[in-house]
């Protein structure tokens, strides 16, 4: 209705507008028109009175009559012929006594016997007489007034035959709107399919599609919100259900044996969930945050012992080996999520390795200043097909190790991807195991020099 | 009852495997998918537990494996996947009974021992035989009202072949149901403990049916 009522308005302010310049326009015109026929009018009588005429208007028997019918061409016009001495020679018929104008020569206004008149005056020396041609200004008027009136009639029947066409253009134009309306109304909450593009005409199919890419993102995050709780109940629960039924063996146990493992079960299975519910964070703190771009240079070997020094109850730091690589190389990340990548892929490689097995740190460092920072067991390994699922939360491979929470990687994978980098699982050429490597992007790594490596 | 779990949290195996033998059963767990598939077409089990999410697929997977080999075996579903929704999924797909964890011990033993139970057409939980009256849920056995005192392994052997007097039952199926996997069995174990049963309940109750194994006799008192 609001839309109709402005399209109504506009409407017919357009039109007033375009009437009242053509009345402006067309008056201009008009009195150019008039005031050039007064000219040529004047101008006729002027070569059509001759002086022999004038000779014979001069005498004082009525040569008013002759006169009369050779300038009575128009009954629009009045016109009166004067000698140059003052006399009155002849006027059309109607026209007033009195002299139009005092003017000797071009246009001039003025007002007889109470009515004003454009008069237009030509003088002929030569003929010795004095033309003066008027037009009537009320007629004049009444001219412009039926011009106008013809144009406001034509605009007032208009609008009433525009506004239904108006209206019935509106409704049919926004009924596609209306429907998409209702059906989005009439939706229940939880209903996020798409809405149907088939019918709809092309004005409003763009908002149509930017509501079915909303749909689409929305099911997305719930979807994948629901599988994150599902993933989430099922590893908190999981251990809670090993601890309370190892907490009922060991009440029921019927003998000391029995007894004490399941209690050592309890204590791990308490440890298993402390560090469960410690990543959980980790990976809502990781997903809430935007770090700034980091700045500062981290001297890759060096972090790394201090966080194997800082890892208790794995006797790490002689098992981990480094090649020389590592050694110089320095990475721009930020320090707290280098901590956090690093020491789980650690932690996977310690957990994943036999006591006698190797790991070794190893890296490469590309000319564009990219690096391959990369981790490597002989563990188990992941199994190739297994090695993209990994790296989702809470997705296990099925060589698990006791303590893995099923987060860990996909920490490191967060870790990463917030620092311009990404990892990247592969097995070892003939043997197993896993190679575990962080792919930094150009810029982001550099080789140490003697000046730098002491910063 | 020989109950297979397919469960792949160590601590929680272990726990059901101790657990559910201090109620008489015998389990043998399993962590994958792929695993649970070819022990349940290759063995018999009493039951089975299964958990939804595994390193290699769901479950409901093996369920549907398992249904669609006409197996008829009782499943348990033990999840932390327990919102209404699920329960009916999983019970529309062929399970038996659905549990959510946490779960408390006896609970679970007892829809164990209710689902092993209804399998065989019983609805009573107490078994009589002549002048023995047996009880699942207490593991006691009475004869002409006195209690009798059954070990563990001879409670085990009595009520494998009460489920179904006159039914022969190997030495192997026998033993099946009285050891996990890896329980040493020793060479003439089986024998000593149908003796003692004997002993009890009376000579002429188990009927040694020579090359074939041993069964109750099906007449009845």
């Amino acid at each position: 209705m609001r839309l109709f009522a402005t399209l109504v308005t506009a409407t017919g302010l357009v039109w007033f507008a375009a009437i009242a310049w053509a009345y402006v326009d067309s008056r201009a015109q008009f009195e150019g028109i008039l005031d050039r026929r007064l000219m040529e009018a004047a101008r006729m009588v002027d070569s059509l009175f001759t002086p022999v005429q004038a000779e014979v208007a001069r005498r004082p028997d009525g040569a008013g009559a002759a006169l009369g019918r050779v300038v009575s061409y128009d009954r629009h016009l009045s016109c009166q012929i004067w000698s140059l001495d003052g006399r009155l020679i002849g006027a059309s018929a109607g026209a007033p006594d009195p002299s139009l104008s005092d003017q000797r020569e071009g246009f001039s206004n003025g007002v007889v016997d109470g009515q004003a008149w454009r008069v237009f005056a030509l003088s002929d020396p030569a003929k010795g007489f004095r033309i003066l041609v008027g037009d009537n200004l009320g007629q004049r008027r009444q001219l412009e007034h039926g011009l106008v009136g013809s144009l406001l009639l034509t605009a007032s029947c208009v609008l009433p035959i525009l506004a239904p066409l108006i209206w019935f253009s509106v409704g049919r134009g926004l009924r596609p709107l209306n429907r998409a309306t209702r059906d989005l109304a009439a939706r229940d909450a939880d209903n996020l399919e798409r809405v149907e593009v088939g019918q709809m005409p092309s004005e409003i199919r763009p908002l149509v599609d930017a509501l079915n890419r909303l749909f689409g993102k929305v099911v997305a995050a719930r979807e994948h919100e629901r599988t994150f709780l599902a993933y989430a109940a099922h590893e908190l629960r999981t251990p809670l259900a090993g601890l309370k039924t190892q907490v009922q063996v060991a009440m029921q146990a019927p003998d000391a044996t029995m007894r004490d493992t399941a209690l050592a079960q309890t204590l791990s299975a308490v440890d298993q969930s402390a560090r469960l519910v410690q990543q959980l964070l980790t990976v809502s703190r990781l997903d809430s945050s935007v770090r700034p771009i980091a700045t500062a240079w981290i001297p890759v070997e060096e972090r790394l012992r201090d966080l194997l020094a800082a890892m208790d109850g794995l006797p790490a730091l002689e098992r981990i080996a480094f090649a020389p690589g590592v050694m110089t190389l320095e990475i721009r990340m930020d320090e707290d999520l280098f901590d956090l990548a690093m020491r789980n892929l650690m932690e996977n490689a310690l957990l994943m390795t036999p006591p006698d097995g190797v790991i070794t740190w190893d890296a490469v460092l590309g000319a564009d200043g990219g690096a391959i920072l990369s981790i490597t067991d002989d563990g188990p390994g992941i199994a190739e097909a297994e090695r993209a699922l990994v790296i989702r939360r809470f997705v296990r491979g099925s060589r698990r190790a006791k303590l893995g929470s099923g987060l860990g990687l996909a920490i490191v994978t967060m870790a990463l991807e917030q620092s311009g980098a990404r990892l990247q699982l592969a097995g070892r050429d003939g043997s197993p195991g896993l190679r575990a490597s962080a792919i930094f992007g150009p810029r982001l790594a550099r080789r140490a020099t003697p000046a730098t490596a002491r910063l | 009852m020989r109950i297979l779990v397919l469960e792949d949290d160590p601590m929680l195996s272990d726990g059901l495997i101790s657990g559910l033998s201090l109620h008489g059963m015998s389990v043998e767990c399993v962590s994958t998918c792929s695993d649970a598939v070819s022990i349940f077409d290759a063995a018999h089990y009493s039951a089975a537990i299964l958990d939804l999410m595994l390193p290699d697929g769901s479950g409901l997977d093996v369920l549907s494996h398992i249904r669609a080999r006409d197996n008829t075996m009782p499943v348990m579903i033990l999840t932390a996947i327990d919102a209404v929704a699920d329960r009916i999924a999983g019970l529309d797909r062929g399970a038996d009974d659905y549990m959510g964890k946490p779960f408390d011990l006896g609970e679970l033993a007892a829809r164990l021992r209710v689902m092993i139970r209804r399998a065989a057409g019983r609805a009573n939980p107490i078994f009589t035989w002549r002048d023995l009256t047996i009880a699942l849920s207490h593991r006691s056995v009475t004869r002409a009202g006195i209690v009798l005192s059954l070990s563990r392994r001879e409670f085990t052997v009595l009520e494998a072949l009460i489920e179904r007097p006159g039914r022969v039952l190997s030495r192997s199926q026998l033993e099946a149901r009285l050891y996990g996997w890896n329980e040493e069995i020793g060479s003439n174990a089986l024998e000593v403990h149908v003796h003692n049963l004997r002993a009890k309940i009376g000579r002429d109750a188990i009927e040694t049916v020579r090359g074939l194994g041993y069964r109750i006799r099906e007449d009845r008192a």
